[in-house]
């Protein structure tokens, strides 16, 4: 296959990239700078407070994610099978372990600097806590603060759960954090962040909410993965995300008021015959191979379940200065992996509807449990209460070996031509889609 | 009495009846009485107890059950498990439960309660989250809420309030269990032939499908029977197996490692039976408190089980080394994350403890064991010959 061409970008992925790149050399260079370094996961993060502590998070996930954008993965998890790790097992963990063996080597192509905490925010992914005492024994010494996220059971967040958070956070959390940074902690500090995580929040729910227009500016999924970058990580809670996503928002709205789509690999995507919402992770390793089968096809997705793994902000929360602390345990326990599975499909039920979806697609990834387990019942219960056609596909997060392109694109193939041959009767029968 | 073969061939019935005929017939023998089904691996079934319920072990189908509609519900790479729970619950097999209880151990598991949730299978289909905050003032409290829940579930039904001495009463039952059930290990450590591993595993199974009482007769009954010598020792080593907590091995599997000349001294197989360790305090006018304390402080080890602070590794060499055993069989079911995410650190310590390991995979319906068989006879002869 031949190289692809440089991709096109929006101005706000070459401001978000500037971002990245100043967060990885400011890691590289932590241990010189005497900052401490916090290892943590992306849903149900509590970046806020590691940043009131003026620590640096690392987001293992995250590394391994890039590192299967830029196609180290597969080395990276034969290294780590080679240690023992199974096959079957979560090629994320596989990925991160493989990449720490192999001299921690971030996406930037500079050194991480090792743990000094590692914060296991366990929060909608059971394979988090068994990745985390992983960790603790490659790092030996390094002391872990454990948060453990109730799971929405009760499809509601209890005011006993937030409790429970709350004491966790006062009573196992915070002193870790402030033995490892050295200092006490600023609960007016985290306030003043909150402000910063709210008004980024409301930004970013306009934009994901701007694909409910047709034409759609936005992919919701494949360009969605990037607005989400900066909120999910790092930044939350910094004038730099609030930057970022208002600067987003203003091209989202220069597109919408032109009436243009979605800002693609390569350039503007100019026809959209489906759209979709889709649930589950992207695949990384090809992952700009993978869009372009959808954008080549004329699909947009105008919601996807992915970019709620780290706050479903369209359902209203927004981080609450007034209640640093309670608000930190709402967030965690309101991410989407954490949502029930009753819950998962109302919300599911209400993008289709409300995002007028041509479709409903499924992603399913073979190395997480946490999405992939029931979706074949989710897709049922999508079919049965919305009338839309569904779909259904497989691959992995960071796992070449799991991604097969000819396999993937047939079906696809069909699924639209299948959506295609439904639009012509609907319209021949003047039925409404 | 019943003879030992009487007894053991009554617990296979009972283990394997995938119908829970006799779970569903005591609930018919008496009134407000209530079915809890519940799945691998731990819930307290003394609360269930103590308001006329009756907590059944569902463990799966294994391979005594065709899987049709349960394939459509589950992508090839999830483990076998839920796919036959699901099955189940399409069929006959769990209609009568009241309903379903799915501790907090996996995302499949934790999702599976969701599906029981979608299909409004029972009355009440919850999730058991374990508190992973070992503090019982924060954790602890957090598990006490837990426990209510299922309690205000159970009432709903059946209005039956949780009087303390009742509860009291249940404790000192599975106390009493747990002991029988201790004792038939620790008779097998000395005299494993006296009862094969696929035996004992048939009575531990039977016991969470019939009343607590009824499987403290047949373990004080079989307990009498091979306090006597019986049966012939052979030249086997001794093993522990790890990894099979969830998802249980066929019978083929377990008999085939014992063939190949490996005495089973330990596992982890019925391992919610046995996973508070030692006695639950039973004169306590907090009750659900002794509960909780002995969840905090008495609970085994497990791959669902958050161990920084008590390695879980350490506590298997531990286990080897109180049973006297030879080396461990590391035996996992495939797809399960837990137990394949611990299998590389608790190798580790297995190394540096100079214990000898080998590992495969099973699906519970695996059919062919020959090649496990012969990895088994191997590492026995290995053993034998070279330790």
């Amino acid at each position: 296959m031949a190289e692809p061409k440089d991709a096109i970008k929006e101005k706000s992925m070459n401001l978000q990239k500037e971002m990245l790149a100043k967060q990885f050399h400011d890691l590289s260079k932590a241990t010189e700078n005497g900052r401490k370094v916090v290892y943590t996961f992306v849903p149900g993060n509590l970046t806020e407070l590691i940043l009131s502590f003026d620590m640096l998070p690392v987001y293992p996930e995250i590394n391994a994610l890039q590192s299967g954008m830029r196609k180290k993965s597969g080395d990276y998890i034969k290294d780590a099978e080679k240690m023992g790790y199974s096959e079957d097992v979560c090629t994320y963990v596989k990925c991160d372990i493989g990449m720490m063996l192999n001299g921690n080597i971030g996406p930037t192509g500079e050194k991480l600097p090792p743990p000094d905490l590692l914060l296991l925010s366990y929060t909608g992914c059971f394979t988090f806590l068994k990745w985390f005492e992983n960790l603790e024994r490659l790092y030996p010494g390094v002391p872990v603060a454990m948060l453990h996220t109730p799971y929405q059971e009760d499809g509601k967040i209890t005011k006993d759960q937030v409790d429970y958070m709350v004491k966790q956070l006062k009573e196992e959390v915070i002193p870790k954090m402030e033995k490892v940074a050295g200092r006490k902690f600023d609960e007016e500090r985290l306030s003043a962040m909150m402000l910063n995580s709210a008004r980024a929040e409301d930004l970013l729910v306009k934009v994901l909410e701007s694909a409910k227009n047709v034409p759609s500016p936005i992919d919701a999924y494949f360009a969605g993965v990037y607005y989400i970058g900066p909120i999910f990580t790092a930044f939350r809670g910094t004038a730099e995300a609030v930057d970022y996503y208002s600067e987003l928002w203003k091209e989202v709205q220069e597109r919408m008021q032109l009436g243009l789509g979605p800002v693609t690999p390569e350039g503007e995507m100019k026809e959209q015959k489906f759209r979709l919402v889709v649930e589950g992770p992207p695949n990384w390793t090809n992952f700009r191979e993978f869009w372009k089968i959808f954008y080549d096809m004329g699909a947009v997705i105008v919601a996807s379940s992915y970019t709620k793994v780290g706050g479903v902000y369209d359902l209203g929360f927004r981080h609450d200065p007034a209640e640093p602390l309670e608000s930190l345990a709402r967030y965690c326990m309101g991410c989407y992996t954490n949502m029930n599975l009753p819950q998962r499909v109302g919300l599911l039920e209400k993008y289709v509807k409300e995002y007028k979806a041509d479709g409903f697609l499924i992603n399913s990834i073979k190395s997480c449990n946490s999405f992939s387990a029931g979706q074949l019942m989710i897709m049922r219960e999508i079919e049965q209460r919305t009338g839309a056609p569904v779909g259904f596909i497989e691959s992995d997060l960071v796992d070449p070996r799991y991604f097969s392109y000819a396999n993937i694109k047939n079906r696809l193939e069909s699924y639209f031509q299948m959506l295609e041959q439904r639009k012509i009767i609907i319209s021949q029968e003047g039925l409404s889609v | 009495m019943d003879t030992l073969n009487d007894i053991i061939k009554r617990a296979e019935a009972l283990a394997f009846d995938l119908q829970f005929s006799a779970a569903k017939k005591w609930k018919q023998d008496g009134e407000h009485r209530v079915l809890v089904g519940y799945l691998p691996i731990y819930v307290p079934r003394e609360i269930i107890h103590a308001v006329n319920g009756l907590p059944v072990g569902i463990m799966g189908a294994g391979d005594r059950k065709q899987i049709i509609r349960g394939d459509a519900y589950y992508q090839s790479y999830i483990c076998h498990l839920p796919r036959g729970i699901i099955e189940m619950a399409l069929d006959s097999n769990l209609d009568g439960f009241d309903g379903f209880l799915f501790p907090a151990i996996c995302d499949c598991v934790r999702n599976l309660s969701g599906m029981f949730k979608l299909s409004q299978k029972g009355h009440f289909q919850r999730y058991f989250d374990y508190p992973q905050n070992f503090d019982p003032s924060i954790g602890g409290a957090f598990y006490m809420q837990e426990m209510e829940k299922i309690l205000e579930d159970i009432y709903a039904i059946n209005h039956q309030p949780l009087l303390t001495e009742r509860l009291n009463a249940s404790i000192r039952l599975y106390n009493t269990n747990r002991r029988l059930i201790e004792n038939i290990y620790n008779i097998r450590q000395h005299y494993p032939w006296r009862l094969s591993a696929l035996e004992t595993y048939y009575l531990l199974r039977a016991g969470i499908t019939i009343p607590v009482e009824e499987h403290n007769a047949m373990l004080q009954e079989v307990t009498d029977i091979i306090s006597e010598e019986r049966g012939e020792a052979m030249d086997n080593i001794r093993v522990v197996i790890t990894g099979s907590f969830c998802e249980q091995p066929p019978a083929g599997l377990i008999k085939s490692i014992e063939m190949a000349g490996c005495y089973i001294v330990d596992d982890d197989f019925m391992l919610g039976s046995r996973w508070i360790q030692g006695d639950i305090r039973d004169d306590s006018d907090e009750p659900l408190k002794a509960l909780m304390e002995a969840y905090i402080h008495q609970s085994t080890f497990s791959s669902a089980y958050y161990d920084v602070g008590n390695p879980k590794g350490k506590r298997l060499i531990d286990l080897v080394y109180k049973r006297n055993a030879d080396g461990v069989i590391f035996s996992a079911a495939s797809f399960c994350d837990p137990a394949l995410l611990d299998r590389p650190l608790m190798q580790k310590e297995c190394e540096e403890a100079g214990i000898p390991h080998i590992n495969f995979q099973y699906h519970e319906n695996t059919g062919q064991f020959k090649v496990i068989k012969e990895q088994a006879g191997t590492f026995s002869d290995s053993i034998k010959l070279w330790a």
